[in-house]
């Protein structure tokens, strides 16, 4: 199927193969394609044997970390007499990223077979799944979800007559970027401001509630029970030359492209491919001149960086960037570097949550300096001032929102030099209104 | 994730507080305290309750949510400061948050921001037309990066792809 477009014949069609199927959301039209196989046959495994199948698959988390699957599983402890907690992260908020979106609002019960699964596999009985308040129709749409699930037996106190508990239970979150954090997302839950916390402790010794907790994407969890089905090698094998990156992936592409949507690829698709084949390339008469590949948080790469560059993780990497979430936000010719990247600073400065000095004033001095240079008030000083800045917004903080707001900044001075110059020399017009 | 609106001077009437937590409202609320192992876990539920029968979160709110949780009152304003959908005062009757971020404005969302802003009357951001129908605010990204320019009204319909075009079509759906 796909969602808004058909997909397309490069694709590999796995979680999206039910987008824009509105059958699929029910329970009965979910086991009808095949749904709640894969929690079945978990029920059926140790606990351990399924961590180990999903280490084996080369599952990587699909927020943004990469980190993989399998190996956070493990670092559950054993046999500590403890509650344990999945939490499922669906506070998908990164500019550039609407894939968990349509997982939820196509296939819901993929993701609660998936959180099932994960549960099970890391001894929790519960799993909250965090859903960005903004994100109404998701919510109904997995309140329905749940609520049949129960009914049906695949989830509660005796799930498909296994005698195992587990219970899934949805979070609304109330407006805060930040709270995609995992650990802010945690104090989200426990009814706190969305706070990340210092780490260690990490969430498999101490999370949610303090107790040992696993924090897995919607992406991730959703392409589980696909691995508990059709086996670790099929997805392993998924795959176009790095043994490192493997499966699916879901590319939400936005800005200049013909056809903007999610694709999902086969990790090591050839980026080129993606925008100018899958997306109809830019707009007629116009070039591409730069991508933020993984959502806003990733260097800017430009167009040649980008043509050149394999989508998997390491591809990423290699070409100057990173994958991240797969939010890929394309830019044509026409497009003002100096004021895109002021508006990404602006946003991280909304954003926030003011508890480390360096983010709480590095976010809004970057985003007062670019709006001098687009005010023409800018000098070349600035420039320095920015590098600067953001060196010491780098690695000094309890999280990375301040490492991310740095990044496009760092890399757009490097890369689109010319176009902040052209600000400083008066060679290009003010766009900003003094203030 | 919107601009907090300009605080107003907007006081609850002076009769006398209509408590949100009784009858079906307390027994929603207290059936969630089963799937938490605390009280305090039940906030942001709560506070969604408080905004769903009020439309905002006034002070009373916060002293009886505070109580039915065994919060402070100063913990749990904090609490409802930190989140940007909780009104901590009143707004129009269709409260629309238009997204502005990026992605969006590349593709023209600042103008869907201006023609929402005409269309609805109120001018400027964060202010209620004088009708009372609509407050406007912009919001950081919604999520819809491919579908530009999603809005959400009401904190119930999230709608894609609103351009200049057809803003006015799309808020005549809400008198």
């Amino acid at each position: 199927m796909g969602y808004p477009h058909p997909s397309h014949p490069k694709e590999t069609v796995v979680l999206s193969q039910y987008f824009g199927d509105a059958g699929a959301r029910s329970y009965e039209g979910w086991t009808r394609r095949g749904g709640y196989e894969g929690l079945r046959k978990a029920l059926g495994m140790a606990p351990d044997a399924i961590v180990e199948e999903v280490k084996a698959s080369g599952l990587r988390g699909r927020g943004g970390a990469g980190f993989p699957t399998g190996l956070k599983w493990s670092f559950m402890p054993k046999g500590d007499g403890k509650p344990h907690y999945l939490v499922c992260n669906a506070d998908e908020s990164e500019p550039g990223t609407f894939k968990d979106r349509e997982i939820m609002r196509w296939t819901p019960h993929a993701l609660i077979e998936g959180c099932a699964i994960g549960a099970f596999a890391i001894g929790a009985e519960v799993c909250y799944i965090y859903i960005r308040g903004e994100f109404t129709e998701p919510w109904n749409v997995m309140t329905a979800a749940v609520a049949e699930a129960y009914a049906n037996g695949a989830l509660g106190t005796n799930v498909f007559g296994s005698g195992k508990r587990i219970e899934v239970i949805l979070h609304r979150g109330a407006g805060a970027y930040i709270c995609g954090e995992e650990t802010a997302l945690m104090n989200s839950i426990e009814g706190r401001r969305g706070n990340p916390r210092i780490k260690p402790p990490f969430p498999a010794v101490a999370g949610l509630f303090a107790l040992p907790t696993t924090i897995n994407n919607v992406e991730t969890l959703a392409a589980v029970p696909q691995i508990m089905v059709r086996g670790s090698a099929w997805y392993k094998g998924l795959c176009l030359g790095n043994p490192k990156s493997t499966g699916t992936k879901l590319i939400s592409v936005c800005g200049h492209v013909q056809r903007p949507g999610n694709y999902e690829i086969t990790m090591g698709t050839p980026m080129k491919e993606l925008i100018y084949d899958m997306c109809g390339g830019m707009l007629p008469g116009r070039t591409l001149k730069a991508v933020i590949p993984g959502g806003s948080s990733v260097p800017i790469m430009t167009a040649e960086e980008a043509e050149s560059c394999v989508t998997d993780y390491e591809g990423v990497v290699a070409a100057g960037s990173m994958l991240g979430s797969g939010g890929m936000i394309v830019m044509d010719d026409t497009t003002d570097m100096v004021y895109q990247i002021w508006r990404l600073a602006k946003f991280y400065a909304h954003e926030s949550c003011a508890q480390c000095t360096q983010c709480r004033e590095g976010t809004s001095w970057t985003t007062r300096i670019l709006g001098r240079i687009l005010e023409g008030q800018g000098t070349q000083e600035d420039l320095d001032l920015l590098l600067d800045l953001s060196h010491n917004m780098t690695g000094t903080t309890i999280c990375v929102l301040s490492d991310s707001c740095a990044t496009p900044i760092v890399s757009g001075i490097r890369k689109f030099r010319g176009e902040f110059e052209a600000y400083l020399s008066g060679a290009r017009a003010p766009v900003l209104a003094g203030v | 994730m919107t601009d907090r609106v300009e605080q107003g001077t907007a006081r609850e009437p002076a009769a006398a507080w209509e408590p949100v937590f009784q009858g079906e409202t307390l027994a929603r609320l207290k059936a969630l305290f089963e799937k938490y192992p605390t009280k305090r876990a039940c906030l942001l539920p709560a506070l969604w309750m408080v905004q769903e029968a009020r439309g905002w979160i006034p002070e009373q709110a916060i002293g009886e949510v505070a109580e039915v949780l065994e919060l402070t009152p100063a913990y749990v304003k904090g609490v409802v400061t930190f989140y940007t959908m909780y009104h901590t005062h009143p707004v129009g009757r269709h409260f629309i948050q238009v997204c502005t971020t990026s992605p969006c404005g590349l593709c023209g969302a600042e103008d869907t921001l201006r023609a929402i802003l005409r269309e609805t009357g109120c001018g400027e951001l964060g202010t209620t037309s004088p009708d009372g129908r609509f407050t406007v605010v912009e919001v950081e990204c919604l999520g819809a990066c491919g579908f530009p320019t999603p809005i959400l009204v009401d904190d119930a319909d999230f709608i894609e792809s609103v351009t200049p075009a057809n803003a006015a079509g799309i808020l005549a759906r809400y008198p």
